[in-house]
């Protein structure tokens, strides 16, 4: 209990795009393969627990009425810096991501857990909750992007996996894909906790 | 006659949301009823445009002449911001009606990738001032027309028999995924359009 609480509840009970239906965007744009899913998810790890540590650090000194702003700014910065590194070190993944690595800013998931738990909590009971949620965030990328690959493409990290014959379903790498096997996941895992 | 291949391919072709997997957050949470897709819908079309003719201006007037592209992020997202905050203020002021219709969406607009995404996307397709305009009111034209689309399903669905475990926003997604397997429809509309106007 207690710390460690914080790190398992975004592993299930708060799993970020089933449980909180939060940061959906980039849950369908990047995961037409499941690198790019890892890619994203783990630039997501970096920025949540950077942000949830310095505004946990500052919530003392940032005044309420700014705070939206304050928690907005301290996000941006990350992102540039993932920004930056990526496009810097990992140009592959960089191009593949495009346009969602900027749009981490306007993810609800970091904002949200800012204002819900950053600016509560300790420091260090922060930093584990990014992680947590970071990395719920990470396997459900990962996951959808695996299933998506692995219909739409027939590989899975790029290792081809299916038998010879297999027609890859290009309706899965697609937008439609993307919606639908997002929806069907989500269904599953209403129907298990219902069981529960 | 380019604006109309741009308008028709930000619309239907290349949809914000079905296709280019922006603004799904609002695009599930305000699809459930008429109104407040309607609603959210006009606030997009009216912020969008603004904020992207404005984020023009501060990219390449201001950031681009002193060397602080890298900036970009954060100042588009300010700009945003700030925007937002000052269409509330002067919509309460000035068109009170206006904002009764539209007020409780506007804050929620901050955060809607949608609008950062299209300020974005002009400057990385290094569009015209003219084309960036077209481009922002026609992807919010986009956008409004998915949510309403997507509202007059959700409605009916309320009222059919759905499978527990799938109802509320996984039946939701499923049916964006429908609609969005039929705007593909539209893909090559835009080629051929460039291919006539040509000739």
């Amino acid at each position: 209990m207690g710390l460690s609480k914080e790190f398992t509840k975004g592993l299930w009970n708060e799993l970020p795009p089933f449980r909180l239906v939060l940061g959906l965007c980039p849950v369908l744009a990047v995961t037409k393969s499941a690198e790019t899913g890892l890619g994203m998810g783990l630039a997501v790890i970096f920025v949540l627990t950077c942000s949830n540590m310095l505004v946990s650090s500052l919530r003392k000194i940032i005044p309420r009425k700014v705070r939206i702003a304050s928690f907005i700014v301290i996000i941006a910065t990350f992102v540039i810096i993932v920004e930056l590194t990526s496009q810097a070190f990992f140009y592959p993944i960089y191009e593949k991501l495009g346009i969602f690595i900027p749009l981490i800013v306007v993810n609800c998931i970091i904002l949200g857990r800012a204002e819900a738990f950053a600016s509560r909590n300790g420091i260090f009971a922060s930093a584990l909750d990014g992680l947590g949620i970071g990395l719920g965030y990470t396997v459900s990328l990962v996951v959808l992007g695996g299933i998506r690959e692995i219909l739409g493409s027939g590989t899975i990290f790029g290792a081809d996996i299916m038998w010879a014959s297999f027609r890859p379903f290009t309706f899965m790498v697609e937008a439609p894909g993307a919606f639908v096997s997002l929806g069907l996941l989500l269904g599953i895992m209403n129907a298990f906790s219902k069981s529960n | 006659m380019e604006y109309i291949v741009l308008i028709i391919s930000a619309v239907l072709i290349k949809n914000i949301l079905l296709a280019e997997y922006l603004g799904n957050c609002p695009f599930l949470g305000t699809s459930k009823r008429m109104d407040t897709a309607v609603g959210m819908g006009l606030s997009v079309i009216f912020v969008m445009t603004i904020a992207t003719a404005v984020t023009y201006w501060v990219q390449y007037k201001v950031l681009n002449p002193l060397g602080l592209g890298y900036l970009q992020t954060i100042v588009f997202i300010l700009v945003i911001a700030a925007l937002v905050q000052f269409v509330e203020m002067f919509l309460r002021k000035f068109a009170p009606p206006l904002y009764q219709a539209l007020g409780i969406f506007l804050p929620l607009i901050t955060t809607n990738c949608a609008v950062l995404g299209t300020a974005i996307l002009c400057i990385r397709r290094e569009q015209t001032f003219p084309e960036a305009i077209v481009f922002g009111i026609a992807s919010a034209s986009g956008f409004t027309l998915a949510l309403i689309l997507l509202a007059g399903i959700r409605e009916r669905l309320e009222i059919s028999d759905v499978p527990k475990a799938l109802r509320g926003t996984a039946i939701g997604l499923i049916m964006a995924g429908l609609m969005s397997l039929a705007f593909f429809g539209f893909v090559g509309v835009d080629g051929s359009l460039k291919a006539l106007l040509h000739n």
